[in-house]
């Protein structure tokens, strides 16, 4: 783990004292270009890594994950905008593994700020870091970061092709490039004449790329405007390739189990009765686990569950309560931050009334609806791996160590992804499908994971607890002091990822708690890590999806101590902290026709969070029906600033408030003898058509940085439900998921 | 012994164990991809495939048990010759991650064959078996309500 080791530890290490010498040291890198990883073959030109023009078309390289937020599409609108190529005429691929197609966007987030309030010249250096991102060569497709990443980046991208390919006429015409009109993949030359983008590759592939300015968005066709996804058809007819579809010539199919006891020991196996089963070609002892061989995943299935394992014991405290005990624990120690300490909240303000709450959150599965799987072909000194991932440079330099090649050897394919979330972030598909493969030399092998072995080796959202105390006065908030105590992800990651011990404050950890723009005199934020061995990781919108709720019920607890109305209540405490967010809240009062007072039966909630850069408000509306309580509406307004595609950013609006609906009323991952309790979804529900609410979006654009939308719909669900609960029910919601307290819809 | 199948019109001779579920047989030794796997208990609904016209979860179908023709979502439209329902997939965009809409389509086409004009609560009823990681469910609703309005009128 060497190179990527010492290069992952620098990223994750930049603090404040740290930014300046990171930035000289980017810069250093940055003065050279990234090799270009698109190998242009005879009569071909790549004008820049994400443009490749041969004498079939002009094909575009989108190389963040497509795992359903739409993002190939709008990078490649972003790209077409300045190229003047027309998105039904291009095709769009993933790319390969590469570093020039580094994450500017996702240092800049970790940055210690709270993001909203952020100043012109600290957001300028936030996109200046981004320049690290490159030099850590960190291929990575999370964060809610692909427009704020792309956005200059691939419009640039696009011009300067766009120019270098008038050049390339003009010098063939005999006239100045000014007198050339580009339109629909063609340069028109002064009399009319249209030269095809294809037929200047080659003339094209010897030039110095020409540096040109951004077009005025005035002039824009696709940006700003809903695009028919690229991958539409293809998902409605059954033809997009998942990491699971990949086929090979003679390839074979493997099923594993791991060891249950998460990060425990195999003591021993006992194949005997599997070896003979039919379609069985090979057990593969895998060190924490085994893995089956056969001509079918189902007979390898059947085989790998005849095997009888010796399990070691789980390194962490067996059972659920013991495990949230220990994450108590975490509050006797000093904070690991405390990114918000404005007032004093030592003292009561006189007169004040004081008001206190617990929560706690469980561990969560991402359960995307691709189970984990990937396919390898190893041949002894290389090593192709197909699969849907989130981060192909870093499963490039995993594998290549697993194999024992250069990470040259290594080359990664980039399916479509069947759900991400976070979940194929993670290393370990890659991985075990390596040593799998590794056991057959030249023969491709594909190991999918059963819904039991994904739902019970995940790379969980941790447990949290929250210790809230808070104060109003005269129907305001005038002092909230929180602690959150929970796993710390970021740590654990680069601990997985590097080999090493990841330090430092967790901004992960609190984000969602320290940074909401409500103006509170008093207000001290604090994040306690938990040492636990479970393995967590990102959850969509990660610490955001604990303390959203943990936030927003809180200031629901104190809106109704103080008597207030708590949309009002909210929104008098932002409107001088930050407009847009304050936008929000006004436009889902508007939508919803908020007006403070349900009928019986009726209950509306709302709640607020900033992530992402983006402020997300919704309100939820739910009806008792003969004593079952269902989810009838949900309003939800964003502001994200520029959207580059509104009705794609709706998608992702409404789809991330499912998912943390999804959760809130039924997602509880549990321990018992150090072994996950729910197998699959039956035990792990999510909503459904019958379950899901109508819901109606709203796209603000007045944020004058660019936000994130793949992740900020999530957090506000949560609380808005619970919220919505108590209004209906007069219970308050203290712990989720909700279906232990309601009676919910099923 | 080979098992011959009639999928989407065409036979296939399939040397595979009775007890293999039909989900694997058309995944891992006919070849169509198009059909999925979520959790091989019938709790998701991603495998639907149609039998004699029903829809059926294919892996809860041993391969000797198939009792009639296949369909699979490869049967009911190509990128070139999509079905109405197809068509209104693509126009109202609701696949996201895309994973789980093969068997939303082959769902919803077995709910229009019998109920051309769905109401919303037909709709829930015929559609809850079927999982959405992404929660595209409302797009899914417009899709089927479009793509009934539409085949009335043809």
């Amino acid at each position: 783990m060497g190179k990527v080791g010492k290069i992952l530890r620098r990223t994750f290490l930049i603090g404040s004292a740290a930014i300046v010498g990171g930035v000289a040291f980017g810069a250093y890198y940055v003065s050279r270009p990234a090799t270009n990883p698109l190998k242009p073959g005879e009569g071909e030109a790549a004008l820049n890594p994400f443009i490749l023009i041969d004498q079939n078309g002009v094909t575009l390289f989108a190389p963040r994950a497509e795992m359903g937020q739409g993002v190939q599409t709008t990078w490649a609108a972003l790209i077409a905008e300045e190229l003047d190529v027309d998105l039904d005429q291009v095709t769009v691929l993933h790319g390969p593994a590469a570093a020039a197609y580094y994450n500017s966007a996702l240092i800049g987030e970790s940055l210690p700020n709270k993001g909203y309030d952020i100043p012109d010249i600290q957001y300028n250096l936030a996109e200046a870091l981004g320049v690290l991102g490159r030099t850590l060569s960190l291929q990575v497709t999370g964060g809610s970061t692909s427009m704020k990443d792309g956005y200059e980046r691939m419009r640039q991208a696009g011009a300067s092709a766009r120019e270098t390919l008038k050049r390339a006429a003009a010098d063939r015409l005999g006239v100045d490039p000014a007198e050339l009109q580009t339109v629909s993949g063609h340069v028109i030359a002064p009399n009319g004449d249209k030269i095809p983008y294809t037929d200047l590759a080659v003339d094209v592939a010897d030039l110095e790329p020409v540096e040109v300015p951004l077009r005025d968005p005035s002039e824009w066709r696709y940006l700003g405007q809903s695009q028919p996804r690229l991958d539409m058809v293809e998902k409605a007819t059954g033809t997009a390739e998942f990491g699971v579809d990949v086929r090979l010539p003679g390839m074979k199919f493997a099923a594993l189990r791991m060891n249950p006891k998460l990060g425990g020991a195999m003591n021993g196996y006992d194949d005997s009765a599997a070896t003979s089963m039919p379609g069985v070609e090979k057990v593969v002892d895998l060190g924490t686990g085994v893995a089956v061989i056969a001509n079918n995943t189902w007979l390898a299935q059947q085989a790998v569950d005849a095997i009888d394992v010796d399990w070691g014991d789980a390194p962490y405290p067996p059972e659920t309560d013991q495990v949230f005990a220990e994450i108590a624990k975490a509050f006797d120690d000093a904070p690991n931050s405390t990114m918000r300490d404005d007032g004093d909240v030592s003292v009561l303000p006189e007169g004040a009334t004081e008001i206190t709450a617990e929560y706690q959150l469980p561990y969560l599965a991402h359960a995307t609806m691709e189970p984990m799987n990937a396919t390898a072909l190893y041949t002894g000194n290389a090593l192709e791996l197909w699969c849907g991932n989130q981060a192909p440079t870093l499963i490039q330099f995993r594998v290549a160590n697993t194999a024992g090649l250069e990470t040259e050897a290594v080359q990664i394919h980039t399916t479509y992804l069947g759900g991400g979330f976070g979940r194929r972030g993670e290393l370990d598909f890659g991985d075990i499908a390596t040593k799998v493969a590794m056991a057959m030399p030249g023969t491709p092998v594909q190991t999918t994971w059963s819904r039991e072995e994904d739902m019970r080796h995940d790379y969980y959202r941790p447990g949290a607890i929250a210790r809230m105390r808070g104060a109003v006065q005269d129907g305001k908030a005038v002092l909230i002091e929180g602690a959150v105590a929970s796993q710390s992800c970021t740590q654990q990651a680069v601990q997985r990822y590097t080999g090493l011990p990841g330090a430092g404050p967790d901004k992960v950890l609190v984000e969602g708690f320290f940074n909401q723009p409500y103006g509170v005199p008093n207000y001290r934020m604090s994040g306690h890590i938990a040492n636990l061995d479970i393995p967590v990781g990102f959850w969509r919108s990660v610490g955001n999806s604990h303390n959203g709720f943990f936030h927003e019920t809180f200031m629901d607890e104190l809106a109704h101590a103080a008597g207030r109305d708590p949309l009002e209540f909210r929104l008098e405490l932002m409107q001088d902290e930050h407009a847009p967010s304050a936008g929000c809240l006004e436009a889902v009062r508007d939508m919803s026709g908020w007006t403070g007072q349900t009928p019986k039966g009726i209950g509306r909630g709302v709640a607020f969070t900033y992530s992402f850069g983006t402020p997300v408000a919704q309100v939820i509306e739910v009806v008792d029906e003969d004593g079952t309580i269902r989810i009838n509406k949900a309003w939800i307004a964003c502001d994200m600033g520029l959207a580059l595609d509104p009705d794609n950013v709706k998608a992702q609006m409404f789809g991330g408030m499912m998912y943390g609906l999804s959760a809130a009323c039924y997602g509880e991952i549990t321990f018992a003898d150090g072994e996950v309790e729910q197998y699959n979804f039956p035990d792990y529900d999510a909503i459904r058509m019958h379950t899901a609410p109508q819901v109606e979006v709203r796209v603000l654009e007045t944020n004058r940085h660019m936000g994130g939308a793949g992740e900020p719909g999530t957090p506000p669900s949560m609380p808005a439900l619970g919220n919505a609960l108590f209004d209906l029910t007069g219970e308050r919601a203290r712990s989720l998921p909700l279906i232990n307290q309601f009676d919910l819809l099923i | 012994m080979a098992t011959t199948l009639k999928i989407n019109g065409t036979a296939h001779q399939v040397d595979l164990p009775d007890d293999v579920p039909l989900l694997w047989v058309l995944r891992d030794e006919v070849g169509l991809t198009g059909t999925k796997f979520g959790c091989g208990v019938a709790a998701c609904g991603a495998c639907t495939v149609h039998i004699d016209g029903e829809a059926v979860r294919s892996c809860q179908v041993a391969l000797s048990d198939v009792w009639g023709d296949v369909t699979t979502i490869e049967g009911i439209g190509t990128p070139a010759a999509m079905s109405a329902l197809q068509q209104a997939w693509v126009d109202y965009q609701v696949a996201q991650c895309g994973y789980c809409q093969s068997g939303q389509i082959m769902q919803a086409a077995a709910l229009l064959a019998e109920n051309p004009a769905p109401s919303d609560a037909d709709i829930d009823d015929a559609m809850q078996g079927n999982l959405c990681r992404c929660g595209t469910y409302p797009r899914i609703r417009a899709a089927i309500h479009d793509a009934a309005g539409k085949l009335k009128e043809a």
